[in-house]
């Protein structure tokens, strides 16, 4: 037995006590008095009702960026013990004793933390001295728009956490001996970081973007060692960096849509089987519907397009105007719209032409098919659904669409429409509710029944026009319309057919839409949805960021002068500037001088020059030229991850310039030593000096914080006593 | 013949130096390998010549293998050369300039560009979003044939009648006709391939939208004119590198910049262009820089020779074309109120023309003002509110471009509203004064809510009946370097109306209102005090029948002032042209696979329809051939990397696949990605300098792609193949055209889907609407 046992047994550990001590001053400074202020702070009152929508399981759709986000938000709120009964209505607003801020906040500072000692592993994964990952951290530690940003449950924190992770990760497999299987790991890690920051908020792809060309440079270089035997290598990295980020990104939805089973607020912007697919709402209504639209069925139609409101067809007991306001002409008939509210007045009967009375589905139901010609008789007043060679009221292109009223002034009833299945599978497809999407061509005429989208005047009680447009010129989804709300009819008087309904539909058979189905149509009109932009109070242009032209005002305490700024630290923000000005200047130079053939650096050195430059000025890059070109409104914010990269910049600049510009001599170098002293020691002075805008505390008289406005165009509130 | 082989050598294998020692190992016995197999291939593609003198584009591919062969018979075969060129030549003359004068009406876009030719022959003064060479040049082109420029271009569809149109027709047909002819030079400098030149030309003259788009009075034949020169030139001037400085390498060098110059004064469009010479300059530079036996004083000279040669010199040809452009236009016009006061007074018949009027500004004149940033509007106000949710619900205040009763205020002093008897007092830096709006007797007034637009600033509303408002009507009069009791010189004296009751001052943010505001533009009262000319307003017209007139001479503005405001204007125009609700807004991605096109003439069935649409053969053959570069350009460069042994034939062509190919692909790129960023409404025809590109690619890629079938045949199999894969493209090419060329040489009788329709059943795509 004893020969089993080796003694001693020994554990050696080595711990880079300066890691330890930069991480655990983060953690200080971004999670210290972490439930203060206890109001709604911000973007708080954007996120949190996302946060609550998870809690309730409501299905909610927002434009702003992936789901994964708002999950790890809700995760915190979860762990909480958040119960999702909190009114989000506006900044400022107190916390109940009920809701655990500190579990809402917590995940987000911990990333921001995260961050700093992640910083400095990245420097050393570059290659440059544990002073420079030094620096790197300090300066990240001691920025005050981060922790400010870390600080309340707000994304910006995640997304740069994730990015920071997935290029160290990166980087680690790089630098491993090639012999490692365990590198592959790493890889592994980058790929599912990708796929993170990707799901936390759209601008991870450009960092993903970034992370794709560095990796294909490397793999270029690999393919051309004619000495290995690459297949492999290249397949695995095909899976890591390609394959899984994508099917990540797909999960991140899974999870989002199994857990957002119940129908809520934004269900009426997804198709009526996205809609069937949740409890409440739609499902109950359709639940046990019959499938297959029959003659005399009486169905809601509603509109395919989303554009501008959902609507159903409708109608009701007023008429076109006989002239409209310019002048032009209308039929008089029974106006036919489109109404974005249920109402009795959306009911559809399908009636067979040749039959007389017709309005009951006969037994066995008679099923309606593609190609098939129908009456549509309006449920409440027993109109038929015509249209007519009369200009429409407000697009005078196209024809009206009327419930037809004979006024005997040789103006024949036009009421027969075909069927016309466009997502059909065969032929003779029969007329499903709620998937099939059914264009209606009018038979007299070719034209097509078409949402226009407009909105009706006064005597059109603002509801939407429907028109009928001849096909060739009308595209796209107002065309389509769709069975949602179905049942067969059973009378034949107008009277009980009324009564009918009025009364609530019921029936049973279970619908199934898949997964895949659901994942894209959300994923579309995630990317569709335009949400009006107009600019906020504290948004700002791309090029303000760079000289921190605007703040933005996150928290002011209700009575005093306690308030919360998004501001960033000057001094570092200034080192930033320089060092990426610098970087191109030296990196040109160095250029220039190598086409010329002088070799300034070993190739060695040159190389890890490259890369720093690849990572740091292309990360700043990618995350800040695309705003240029965006129309959306932007915030000061929204630089954060592009300063990341240059914090972690300037420090590997300085070491580069002090063991390559300076080796010659002592006395430069020892000025740059003391330069640098001096910068770092002006960083922390700033950095003092916002902590109370930084914290929200202590509270500051109006002079202090006339005094903190070093900039005219900086909004300080200060309250008037 | 002999230098040029060497140049070539030489240039491949500096690229080797430069870039990967093991293609060099490769290359080094290519020269022998040249010399064994240019025997044979010379007497053969010599025979095959003589045998069918007619038809020499067959004959010259199935010989290209390799360079030396294809250099081979470019020297024996120069007549079938050039009876290949005049076949393009007259093909392309004759399909542009068939039935240019049908339709005999104004068709689509010929009402907008039409009339600004006439503003040219009539000498009024105009605004257009466009630079003005284009225009220019349609008006001299008019003027030459006879056309008096008196039709009045009102709308599509208006008859000709006796006016003179077919001159202005005719030059740009003319100008579009060069577009085949360009790009088969092009292709033949790029890939030294007959072949691969002869195919993209056929592709263009073929194109149906290429046609309708060059026959008739549009910016776009003109603009695709000079980029394809510029195009031309710039690779010719690449092929004079080794003989820097010569008489010919300047001649492309200037030609290059002539064109660049024109691409740009016809549309902005044209930056793109630059663009890709610009990048191909700084490659052509980047290794001259890394060409050790060049002294630096060498590549000094050669960076300046392009410094004056592609910018100095086309910013000068641009400039010139704004000096003529204003020396031209010297009547007023339609375009007066966008431009500044001191641009307006130097246009006959505008009212500030010699202007004459009161010379300081005085208590109870009727005023309009102008605010000073470029492309101010006038401070206006109408009878609308500001809807509901904008700040207060009171009359709109904006500022508008165009001269207006509406632009129309009162000065008052504070308190009283009556007028004065005798000569009226004059207003003085620092006094207090009240604007009410002539119309609609409301007052200048700001409050504290929030700008409709710009939130951090406040609402300017017209408040107020008949001149009585409250204490927020009242502005602070301020003349920039005024001191207190300065009089207010009209027209030159800059001044600011400063608000007492918040301290703002009256701002025009330069955004457009929504529609409610009827698109002017939004007028606010900034709390940031800072002098800019945002803030800065000067008094335009000035009315007081009890002061003299004083005729004023109004500085005249130096040349270079007019034109940067006028190129401001044009920018902000651009980028105005929002697209409109109910209009189908084309979208980039519609484009490469031709989804929709554009109604030129005609809707309905009586009518003579023409419709732009490309030939959708021509059209999916260019998408298709993107996507196949992109594979073949993959496998080459894998290939190469990875260091497999090449013949030379293959090394060859992989040459031309990355270096001509990669400089047609990047000029798609540049001509069509920019357009995904832009927020300005798109048309289809927009793609049309893009679909150049890819035609020219098409011809490349295909060409490469046919020559490499005896990868999978032997020998005389592969010549087959290779013959009936070319006759295939062509035949399809011609009988598509066939097919199509109603589109653009007109249509009447029932729409397609009808039956009856001689487009029947060609209706491939529902959204086509012919």
């Amino acid at each position: 037995i004893s020969a089993m046992l080796q003694l001693p047994l020994v554990v050696t550990a080595q711990v880079d006590l300066v890691l330890v001590l930069v991480s655990l001053l983060a953690l200080w400074t971004r999670l210290s008095r972490l439930s203060y202020p206890n109001a709604v702070v911000f973007d708080e009152v954007y996120y949190g009702q996302f946060v609550s929508l998870y809690m309730k399981r409501v299905f909610f759709i927002d434009d702003s960026g992936p789901p994964l986000g708002h999950m790890i938000l809700a995760l915190g709120a979860y762990l909480g013990g958040f119960d999702g009964n909190f009114v989000w209505n506006r900044i400022g607003a107190e916390y109940p004793s009920s809701v655990s801020v500190w579990s809402l906040r917590v995940l987000p500072a911990l990333c921001g933390a995260l961050c700093v000692p992640l910083v400095y592993l990245l420097t050393l994964e570059l290659r440059f001295s544990h002073l420079s990952a030094l620096g790197a951290a300090v300066l990240l530690l001691l920025e005050n728009s981060l922790i400010v940003q870390s600080r309340f449950m707000l994304l910006e924190s995640v997304l740069i956490f994730l990015v920071l992770l997935a290029f160290f990760s990166y980087l680690r497999f790089h630098n491993a001996p090639t012999s490692s299987w365990f590198r592959y790991v790493w890889l592994l890690l980058s790929g599912i970081s990708c796929a993170a920051a990707v799901g936390v908020k759209y601008m991870g792809l450009f960092s993903y973007l970034l992370l794709l060309g560095v990796a294909f440079l490397h793999t270029w270089n690999l393919i051309g060692d004619q000495s290995l035997n690459v297949c492999v290598q290249c397949v695995c990295r095909v899976v890591c960096l390609l394959v899984v980020p994508v099917l990540l990104y797909v999960f991140w939805f899974y999870l989002h849509l199994s857990l957002l089973n119940r129908s809520g607020p934004h269900d009426q912007l997804m198709s009526s089987a996205f809609q069937a697919s949740l409890q409440g709402g739609l499902s109950r209504i359709t639940q046990g519907q019959p499938l297959e639209v029959a003659y005399g069925s009486q169905v809601t139609l509603r509109s395919s397009a989303s554009q501008p409101i959902p609507c159903w067809l409708h109608s009701h007991k007023a008429n076109y105007p006989v002239r409209y306001e310019n002048g032009r002409g209308s039929s008089h008939q029974q106006q036919v719209t489109c109404y974005p509210f249920k109402d009795v007045n959306n009911w559809w009967i399908i009636k067979h032409p040749g039959h007389d009375g017709g309005h009951m589905v006969d037994t066995p139901p008679r099923p309606v098919r593609h190609g098939d010609v129908i009456q549509l008789v309006h449920g409440m007043t027993s109109r038929f659904l015509n249209s007519h060679d009369v200009a429409a009221p407000m697009s005078p292109h196209a024809q009206e669409v009327s419930g037809y009223v004979d006024f005997n002034v040789s103006m024949p009833a036009q009421n027969l429409w075909k069927v016309d299945i466009s997502n059909r599978e065969a032929e003779s497809e029969v007329w499903k509710t709620i998937l099939s999407e059914v264009r209606l061509v009018h038979v007299n005429t070719s034209a097509v029944l078409k949402l226009s989208g407009v909105s009706l005047p006064d005597w059109g009680f603002r509801q939407l026009e429907v028109v009928a447009e001849k096909l060739f010129k009308a595209h796209g989804s107002s065309l389509g319309w769709n069975v949602e709300e179905h049942r067969y009819g059973t009378s034949q008087e107008p009277k009980e057919r009324e009564a009918e309904l009025h009364s609530p539909t019921h029936i049973d058979v279970d619908r199934k839409i898949s997964f895949w189905a659901k994942f894209l149509e959300l994923q579309w009109k995630m990317l569709a949805v335009k949400q009006e932009e107009s600019e906020h109070k504290y948004s700002s242009a791309p090029l303000e960021w760079i000289t921190m032209e605007t703040n933005i005002a996150y928290w002011l305490h209700a009575t005093t002068n306690a308030q919360i700024h998004l501001i960033g630290n000057p001094v570092s923000w200034g080192v930033a500037n320089l060092s990426l000005l610098a970087y191109q200047l030296l990196a040109a130079v160095y250029m220039l001088r190598r086409r010329r053939g002088f070799k300034d650096l070993p190739d060695a050195v040159w190389d890890q020059f490259v890369c720093l430059g690849c990572v740091c000025v292309g990360g700043w890059v990618v995350n800040f030229v695309p705003f240029l070109l965006m129309e959306k409104t932007l915030f000061l914010y929204h630089y954060l991850p592009a300063l990341c990269y240059l914090y972690l910049l300037s420090p590997a600049l300085l070491e580069h310039t002090h063991t390559h510009l300076l080796s010659s001599s002592v006395t430069h170098r020892c000025a740059l030593c003391v330069c640098v002293s001096a910068v770092l020691l002006s960083v922390f002075v700033s950095y003092r000096t916002f902590c109370p805008l930084t914290y929200g505390s202590p509270e500051l008289s109006a002079n202090q914080l006339r005094g903190l406005r070093w900039r005219d165009t900086w909004d300080i509130l200060y309250r008037r006593r | 013949m002999f230098s040029f082989l060497m140049a070539k050598e030489e240039c491949i294998s500096q690229r080797n130096k430069t870039e990967h020692s093991s293609i060099l190992r490769n290359r080094k016995n290519i020269p022998t390998s040249l010399k064994t197999s240019q025997a044979p291939f010379t007497s053969v593609s010599k025979d095959k010549i003589s045998q069918t003198a007619g038809h020499s584009s067959e004959d010259d591919n199935q010989s290209s293998n390799g360079s030396s062969a294809q250099l081979f018979t470019r020297r024996h075969g120069e007549s079938p050369v050039k009876v290949l060129l005049l076949l393009v030549v007259g093909l392309s003359f004759s399909t542009r300039l068939y039935k240019i004068t049908e339709p005999p009406h104004v068709c689509w876009d010929e009402t907008h560009f039409g009339k600004m030719g006439s503003y040219y022959i009539n000498r009024t003064f105009f605004f257009d979003v466009h630079p003005p060479l284009g225009k220019m040049l349609i008006g001299l082109a008019g003027y030459m044939t006879g056309y008096d420029g008196t039709f009045p271009f009102i709308k599509p569809g208006d008859k000709y009648e006796q006016h003179n149109y077919w001159g202005m027709r005719g030059f740009c047909a003319v100008l579009g006709s060069f577009l085949p002819i360009f790009a088969y030079l092009i292709l033949l400098e790029l890939s030294q391939s007959h072949t691969a030149a002869f195919i993209s030309a056929i592709l263009l003259i073929f194109d149906t939208g290429c046609i309708t788009i060059s026959q008739y009075i549009l910016l776009d034949p003109i603009l695709m004119f000079f980029i394809m020169a510029a195009v031309l030139s710039m690779v010719k001037f690449n092929q004079q590198r080794y003989r820097p400085f010569t008489a010919s390498w300047w001649f492309w060098l200037v030609l290059t910049g002539v064109n660049l110059a024109g691409a740009f004064g016809v549309k902005f469009v044209g930056l793109f262009v630059i663009l890709l010479v610009g990048l191909n300059t700084i490659w052509d530079l980047w290794r001259l820089l890394g060409d050790l036996s060049l002294s630096l004083v060498d590549v000094a000279k050669h960076f300046l020779a392009r410094v004056v040669g592609l910018i100095l010199l086309p910013l000068f040809l641009y400039v010139t074309i704004f000096a003529v452009h204003f020396v031209v236009l010297n009547k007023s016009g339609p375009g007066d109120g966008f431009f500044s006061s001191a641009f307006q007074s130097r246009l006959m018949g505008n009212n500030l023309y010699n202007a004459s009027m009161p010379e300081y500004l005085a208590y109870g004149s009727t005023i309009t003002v102008k605010n000073l940033r470029i492309a101010g509007g006038y401070l206006h106000s109408h009878w609308h509110l500001y809807p509901e949710g904008v700040g207060s619900r009171q009359q709109q205040v904006t500022a508008y471009s165009h001269k207006d009763y509406n632009n129309l205020w009162l000065v008052h002093r504070q308190d009283d509203n009556n007028s004065q008897s005798g000569s009226p007092d004059l207003v003085r830096h620092g006094d207090i004064i009240r604007l009410e709006h002539k119309e609609t007797t409301r007052n200048l007034h700001s409050h504290l809510h929030e700008a409709p637009l710009t939130k951090k600033h406040f609402q300017v509303t017209g408040y107020g009946i008949n001149g009585t408002g409250d204490t927020n009507d009242l502005w602070q009069l301020e003349v920039c370097g005024g001191r207190k009791g300065d009089l207010v010189k009209v027209l030159r004296s800059k001044v600011r109306f400063l608000h007492r009751a918040t301290g703002c001052v009256l701002y025009s943010s330069g955004k457009t209102l929504p529609k409610w505001g009827w698109e002017q533009v939004e007028v606010t009262c900034s709390p940031y005090l800072k002098e800019t000319p945002s803030s800065q307003w000067n008094i335009e017209d000035h009315i007081n029948p009890k002061l003299p007139n004083i005729s004023l001479s109004v500085l005249k503005p130096h040349f270079l002032e007019i034109l940067l405001e006028s190129h401001i204007v044009m920018i902000r125009g651009n980028s105005g042209l929002k697209p409109k609700d109910n209009e189908m807004n084309s979208k980039p991605w519609h484009w490469p696979i031709n989804y929709q096109g554009l109604r030129f003439s005609g809707v309905n069935e009586t009518e003579y329809r023409v419709y732009l649409l490309g030939n959708p053969v021509v059209w999916w053959l260019n998408l298709a051939s993107l996507g196949l570069y992109l594979i073949m350009v993959a496998v080459a460069s894998i290939t190469i990397q990875r260091g497999f042994s090449l013949g030379p034939k293959r090394i060859e062509q992989s040459q031309v696949l990355m270096r001509g190919g990669g400089l047609l692909l990047l000029g798609w790129l540049l001509h069509y990605a920019p357009f995904y960023t832009m927020g300005r409404v798109l048309y289809y025809h927009h793609y049309f300098p893009a679909m150049l590109f890819s035609s020219m690619l098409t011809g490349i890629t295909v060409d490469i792609l046919l020559n490499s079938a005896d990868l999978l045949l032997q020998p005389p199999y592969s010549d087959w193949m290779q013959r009936v894969g070319q006759m295939v493209l062509l035949l399809s090419v011609l009988y598509s055209f066939y097919l199509f060329h109603p589109l653009s040489y007109g249509m009447t009788g029932p729409l397609a889907h009808e039956p009856g329709s001689t487009m029947a059943g060609l209706k491939w795509m529902d959204s086509w609407e012919f």
